[in-house]
């Protein structure tokens, strides 16, 4: 694990409409590490993510002031934000598998991309749903509808999505909530695996989620960073602020 | 738990990366982007060039020294085609539309709202569905088969049951129009009272009402906008209204004393002298006025009418 | 123990009487229909045949078939659908998809609304002012059809529009955050999934495009024109045409002389196919919602 920062974000700031939900906050993220970020709801951590991979652009009546650097490059001045979307794998909180084939569902980023080739598609689609340990329950029934699959199973195939174009940065917003714990300990045991090719961003309500999987974790409270350290400082019985350690430990929050 | 194909996908360069969109791709994207734009954009263009042809055809007119707007307005007198008097005067026909149109919202509104208080508190499942599908055959019937109807149907029936001189007149519009309108007035009706939370029903039943306490002192209150906005729509389609108050009403031109007076409504009277009206006439450019006060009419009523409706589906 | 005093008798009554007093509001006005179009299958019964619709008129329109103005019909159904479908579609697709909520677009809104009230006697106006004179195209198949077009594009544009907003925003959510442009997940994923909801509501605007008199009348439609028994092609698309609603007016108002049962006949057949195709296209509807992918 390098200490190279790959992401910089600098005096972030999010407003919808007149209510700002992120208070000008920076931070940076290291290359290869599990990065995680934990806070009660309505803190502002999806908002982050979403100024991330630009996908706020969708929201209407947002401000955005600050600036975020991905490998040095501002992403609200990129020119191709569709190919940073491609960058940056972005998993939701509620499983979400497309209508359309199981296959389909994993070659549609790389088509998007324009590959076409049935054999790189093919690699692709084994490549990833491997990687998201789905492959061995779906491997005989690719041509099925992704949404009829059951909650875990569409969670693991929105992974799976999520890594089809190869990102070097994957978000993780909260992936755990719709799925039991047995399917979310084998993602995390994928998650450990990953981290070796790319950077991760492990959103959670969990805090012992990031305890067990992240390297530094930063705790978001009402928009504004309390406290941003290695996860042993973090979780210990000193963090470098009293509200972490109320929070952590279930006082309030 | 190093497998396989996670180092080949590393040793492989990342084909994914790599990977561009053909150029044709995104050109054809982009120019498909453009003609969605146009197509997006081409309401307004109709609209507007809809008033603005209508308009072009009757302008002259107003330029023209013998014509009046305010006797167009408000004069009864129509006579475009008199040697001497030539008037153009369109009251008797406004007093038409709106007779034909009153008659019709009289009918049509409580029929319609008694209907959709039916569908929505007292029935479900399959009964509801099938009358819901009836009811919007019903809306599908063309209208010139309602005028159809009213020109043969109940024009024979109100002769016979009101010894009514002519059988096409205010009252056969008006239960014609009324006929018409019922399905919009239901499906609106609908809307609003499946807008009311349940929570006030759930209250209701709780205090010991019965479903008609339910209606009369809870339902309609709240629901009043919504039923509001199903009266304007049908008001809109009664003033807009052609074939069938054509054939329906008959061809006075006069102010009705009573709903068995025939008359004749804006649109009918338009699609009636359109035809002989010589191309840029005075009498051709009048009937593009009419024409252009109906199209206001028509606007201010649906808008209306739309707000209301806007505001109640968005809850 | 429930016991049954007169105020709850009393309540029982009334709600079963409130019911009663609804649904005869309700049946009061489907049951006249029945009976009228009862009355209108009686009276043109001699007339109803196979041939009736094979035939062209004859004696002055007195008697004979409805062919020519069956195929004209159809023509100025075909030929507008052509035109309003795919621009109705592709500007729902903008509002639905693209359009972000600013004046601008809540302008286009306030445009459809005002489209589809739009009496129909002034869509003929214009069609007569724009399509007839200043585009020269004359009294025409293709001006009484472009009429048509514009009169049926609100109702397809709100209907597309229905259609595309009942697929969640998450399957867009999840095709962005993939790189996928709004045209690919489009494409993908909202019309693939919308498709039934779109076709209901352009067949559902047949019926309107065949009943239509007032636009087509000053536009290209015509009371006679001579045309071969069962010529399937005998219009060109710069000619005027017969179609059955204009037909219908005419045979009623202006021919005198008419044997009875013809007009009558000629309504059950425009009525008979207008409600057929709503028929279906509502069938249609509940088939495909039966088949829904998530």
């Amino acid at each position: 694990m390098s200490t190279a920062a790959q992401i910089v974000v600098q005096d972030l700031r999010l407003a919808y409409g007149h209510k700002e939900v992120l208070h000008g906050i920076s931070f940076d993220i290291r290359q290869n590490e599990i990065f995680g970020v934990i806070g009660p709801a309505q803190s502002g951590k999806t908002s982050l993510l979403r100024c991330l991979n630009r996908t706020i652009d969708f929201t209407p009546d947002t401000r955005v002031s600050g600036s975020v650097l991905v490998d040095g490059e501002d992403v609200r001045q990129t020119r191709n934000v569709f190919s940073l979307r491609r960058k940056i794998g972005m998993v939701a909180p509620l499983p979400v598998g497309l209508p359309m084939s199981i296959y389909d569902n994993v070659a549609f980023a790389p088509r998007c991309a324009g590959m076409s080739r049935k054999s790189e598609l093919d690699g692709i689609v084994e490549q990833c749903l491997r990687q998201a340990a789905l492959w061995d329950e779906v491997k005989d029934r690719l041509d099925s509808l992704g949404t009829k699959l059951s909650g875990g199973q569409q969670q693991r195939l929105t992974i799976a999505r999520a890594l089809s174009h190869q990102p070097e940065i994957l978000c993780l917003d909260e992936f755990s909530i719709a799925i039991d714990p047995v399917t979310t300990m084998r993602i995390e045991d994928v998650l450990k695996e990953l981290r070796r090719n790319m950077t991760i961003i492990l959103v959670t309500n969990l805090t012992q989620q990031a305890r067990r999987l992240a390297d530094r974790t930063m705790f978001l409270w009402k928009g504004a960073i309390v406290e941003l350290d290695r996860t042993e400082v973090i979780f210990s019985d000193h963090p470098g602020n009293r509200q972490t350690y109320e929070y952590v430990n279930g006082i309030f929050g | 738990m190093s497998t396989p194909l996670t180092d080949r996908a590393v040793a492989d360069g990342f084909a994914v990366r790599r990977a561009t969109r053909p150029a044709w791709a995104v050109l054809g994207e982009r120019a498909l982007e453009v003609l969605i734009y146009l197509c997006g954009i081409s309401a307004i263009v109709f609209v507007l060039g809809i008033f603005f042809f209508v308009f072009k055809e009757a302008f002259p007119i107003l330029g023209n020294k013998q014509f009046s707007l305010s006797q167009f307005l408000f004069s009864e007198q129509w006579h475009p085609t008199s040697e001497l008097n030539k008037r153009y005067g369109v009251l008797a026909m406004i007093a038409g539309t709106f007779s034909v149109t009153a008659l019709a919202m009289v009918i049509a509104v409580p029929f319609g709202l008694g209907a959709a208080i039916y569908l929505s508190e007292f029935c479900s499942g399959r009964v509801k569905e099938t009358l819901k599908v009836v009811i919007e055959l019903l809306a599908a019937i063309p209208s010139v088969v309602w005028g159809f109807i009213g020109l043969t149907v109940m024009s024979r029936l109100i002769v016979k049951y009101t010894g009514a001189p002519v059988g096409v007149n205010v009252l056969n519009g008006g239960i014609i129009l009324a006929l018409m309108s019922v399905p919009i007035i239901v499906s609106i009706g609908e809307d609003a009272l499946k807008a009311v939370p349940d929570s006030y029903r759930e209250a209701g039943l709780a205090l010991g009402a019965t479903r008609w306490q339910l209606v009369w002192r809870v339902l309609l209150p709240a629901g009043k906008t919504g039923l509001l906005a199903a009266v304007l729509l049908g008001v809109g389609r009664g003033v807009g209204e052609t074939m069938a108050v054509l054939m329906a009403t008959g061809h006075a031109v006069h102010i009705p004393h009573s709903p068995f007076d025939s008359v004749r409504t804006l649109t009918a009277n338009i699609a009636a002298e359109l035809g002989e009206a010589p191309a840029n006439s005075d009498h051709y450019q009048v009937l593009f006025l009419t024409g252009v006060l109906l199209f206001l009419m028509t606007f201010v009523v649906n808008l209306a009418a739309d707000l209301i409706v806007r505001g109640i589906r968005r809850k | 123990m429930f016991t049954e005093t007169p105020l709850v008798r009393r309540k029982l009554r009334q709600e079963r009487l409130a019911k009663w007093i609804f649904f005869g509001m309700t049946a009061s006005m489907i049951i006249p229909l029945v009976l009228i179009v009862g009355y209108l299958v009686e009276r043109a019964w001699p007339s109803l045949s196979l041939s009736f619709l094979v035939d062209v008129p004859a004696r002055g329109m007195k008697e004979g078939g409805v062919w020519p103005a069956l195929v004209g019909t159809i023509y100025l159904v075909v030929l507008s659908l052509a035109v309003s479908a795919p621009v109705g579609v592709l500007a729902a697709v903008y509002l639905n998809e693209y359009a972000r909520d600013n004046w601008f677009n809540r302008i286009i809104n306030l445009a459809v609304i005002n489209l589809a009230g739009v009496p129909s006697i002034v869509h003929a106006l214009f069609g007569l002012g724009a399509f007839v004179y200043a585009a020269r195209f004359g009294y025409s198949i293709i001006s009484a059809s472009l009429t048509l077009a514009i009169m049926t594009l609100p109702v397809i544009i709100a209907s597309t529009r229905e259609a595309l907003a009942s697929v969640p925003r998450s399957f867009r959510e999840a095709c962005w955050n993939v790189g996928a442009t709004r045209w690919q997940t489009i494409k993908a994923v909202v019309l693939p999934n919308s498709i039934s909801g779109i076709l209901t509501g352009i067949i559902l605007q047949v019926s309107r495009a065949a009943g239509e008199t007032a636009p087509i009348m000053f536009t290209g439609a015509v009371f006679f024109k001579a045309v071969d028994k069962g010529d399937l092609f005998p219009y060109g698309l710069g000619e005027q045409c017969m179609a059955l609603s204009m037909h219908l007016y005419t045979l009623s108002t202006q021919v005198p002389g008419v044997k009875e049962s013809v007009p009558f006949a000629t309504a059950v057949v425009l009525l008979g196919s207008v409600l057929l195709v709503n028929a279906t296209a509502i069938i249609l509807r509940g088939y495909l919602r039966s088949r829904k992918k998530w």
